[in-house]
């Protein structure tokens, strides 16, 4: 790996710890709804809540989509695996210790490819080595109550067990990362084959996506120093503030003789720092030892065949068959990220050029939907729909304006009518007939005698002024270009 | 293996355990003769055993991703020592000490 420098004589390393809280209908173990923001404690039962006897039955659709998952990130799936018992005491964790995996997790071995913009515009690709990704369960909500509305000052913690059980995927990288961008790109990319796998709706405002990041800093060519684990990462911008911020910090306590400890960090992202959250325990303070109230889980080859062969398109091919298809990067990357690959696919399949699509979707169908606030999925408009409208502009029926306020009536219409029909019920047709366009330009010659006085003359600025009399009358449905050579031709 | 008295103190902080001088005293041998016990499994267990983690020689016992009822929320709250907007309340979380 060749070495990356952060600051002068100093690298950093960078590990990260994401979880993924999968989107299947019941929880891990217990058939209690998975659903977010239903109201307190309604979605739970004695095997969610910890009650004396109750016993935890594997959820079989959560080791399928851990398995996809892990196949997506490139790693191998493990024979035989079980489950262990990781102890704690948390009231947010009502069984007081935490069902996960321990010596021998679903997949290990993966690595995730991240591409990192250099700065001279070209990309270039970085491996993160996956150590492991396993299976095990979130935690409830804790409210803390109290002056502060936070946890330090807090004199009681509220908790809602809804969330407790709900099926995780830990996804553990190598200690591979260098710089906050490729930590930034990792986590983006993850985002993205999560979505595409349909394990998760990855969503880091709702927390079904989460990442924590080990820093640490080294002098170039020592060993790994001591490592501080970041929680509280709420976006991918966060994420990349807070390693600056922490190895900044790590460097001056090292270069100040101090030393660093080995803790658990709070990133506030209004401060901009990272503060103590608690001395890390000791993995052995955990004392895993093998969930008595579970038996194994073998994936015999067939079954990892057959769950392999559900994997969709990936990120990364759909944006290199985008690339073949002369769509630029940051379109590509956008409409992979976006999620808006079928309605490209459906107008595309529908005869429209690949790179108008890529335009129509990135540019005015995004700044409408943003505008609307809506979905494209809401806003009723079909790939189809974006094929129609393509060809109604190449065929010179709608010029490009025009063509903006037929998408946001189809878009009115929440794709009701498409917009040929939305072109002819609102008259937004350009006016390229000619013989109805020359009567127009006519009318405007012999009304402007003076103007048309200073063309001939010379003047040939002066013809924007009738351009723009003949818009008018024609509310803008007029084909400029047209327009200009009639008026020439009318002139004389 | 013999546990001292420190590591009797540890584990039970750990398991959030109040014990007495006394107690220690009396469960370092105990705890060290059942972890012996234990031990004795390793001289049996040879190359040729693999390493197991339940009795039973079943696996997968899976259910399918199906929605069951959940328990009525009067009925879990009910098991709580005190309740606050439809939560368990519970004292202030303090930092884990070093
Ligand atoms: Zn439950």
């Amino acid at each position: 790996m060749t070495v990356v420098e952060f600051r002068d004589g100093w690298e950093l390393v960078v590990g990260l710890e994401v979880h993924v809280e999968l989107a299947t209908n019941t929880k891990m173990w217990c058939g209690c709804s998975t659903v977010f923001g239903g109201d307190p404690n309604t979605n739970v039962c004695p095997v969610c809540t910890g009650q004396p006897g109750a016993l935890p039955v594997v959820n079989d659709q959560a080791v399928r989509d851990a398995a996809l998952l892990g196949m997506a990130l490139n790693g191998e799936v493990e024979e035989h695996c079980w489950f262990h018992r990781k102890n704690y005491f948390y009231p947010d964790m009502a069984k007081n210790y935490q069902i996960s995996q321990y010596d021998v997790p679903l997949i290990h071995d993966g690595y995730l490819d991240v591409e990192v913009e250099l700065e001279d515009g070209t990309l270039d690709t970085r491996r993160v080595g996956i150590e492991r990704l396993h299976m095990e369960e979130d935690t409830g909500k804790s409210l803390h109550v109290g002056d502060t509305g936070r946890l330090h000052g807090a004199d009681r913690s509220l908790i809602d067990y809804n969330r407790c059980g709900i099926p995780l995927l830990e996804v553990v990288s190598h200690p591979d990362i260098r710089d906050a961008e490729t930590a930034q790109g990792y986590l983006r990319e993850l985002q993205a084959i999560v979505r595409a796998t349909g394990v998760s709706d990855a969503r880091m405002d709702q927390g079904s996506i989460r990442c924590d990041a080990n820093v640490s800093v080294r002098r170039i060519g020592d060993d790994l120093g001591t490592r501080t684990e970041i929680k509280n990462l709420n976006s991918v911008r966060s994420l990349g503030r807070a390693i600056v911020y922490e190895a900044d910090r790590q460097i001056a306590v090292l270069e100040d003789g101090g030393t660093i400890r080995m803790e658990t960090r709070h990133w506030d992202e209004s401060k901009g720092v990272t503060e103590t959250l608690r001395v890390k325990e000791s993995v052995t303070d955990y004392r895993y030892f093998p969930d008595p109230d579970l038996v194994g889980v073998v994936s015999p080859p067939e079954w990892v065949e057959e769950i392999r062969a559900l994997m969709p398109e990936l990120p990364a091919a759909i944006r290199a068959r985008l690339s073949e298809a002369g769509v630029p990067m940051a379109q590509a990357i956008t409409l992979v990220s976006g999620e808006l690959m079928p309605w490209f696919d459906e107008a595309v399949a529908a005869g429209a050029d690949a790179q108008a699509v890529a335009n129509w979707l990135t540019g005015d169908v995004a700044g409408q939907l943003s505008t609307e606030g809506l979905t494209l999925e809401d806003s009723g408009l079909t790939g189809t729909h974006l094929a129609e409208l393509i060809a109604l502009v190449d065929d010179g029926t709608l010029s490009t304006k025009l063509a903006k306020e037929v998408l946001a009536g189809v878009i009115e219409e929440r794709g009701a009518k498409g917009p040929a029909a939305v072109a002819e019920d609102r008259g937004l047709q350009q006016v390229s007939d000619e013989g109805e366009l020359r009567a127009i330009v006519e009318q405007v010659v012999a009304t402007n005698a003076a103007t048309v006085e200073d063309i001939r003359a010379g003047n040939n600025k002066a013809i924007g002024a009738l351009v723009g009399q003949v818009m008018k009358a024609t509310k803008g449905q007029a084909d400029p270009r047209k327009t200009n050579e009639l008026l020439r031709e009318v002139i004389g | 293996m013999a546990l001292s008295p420190d590591e009797v103190r540890h584990v039970a902080r750990l398991a959030r355990l109040a014990v007495t001088d006394e107690e220690v005293a009396a469960l370092s041998p105990q705890l060290s003769d059942i972890l012996g016990y234990a031990e004795q499994v390793g001289e049996v267990a040879a190359d040729d055993v693999p390493p197991t983690t339940h009795p039973f020689a079943l696996t997968n016992v899976t259910r399918p991703d199906e929605r069951r009822p959940s328990t009525a929320r009067e009925d879990i709250l009910a098991a709580a020592p005190s309740v606050e907007q439809d939560r368990f309340s519970v004292p202030r979380i303090v930092a884990e000490e070093g």
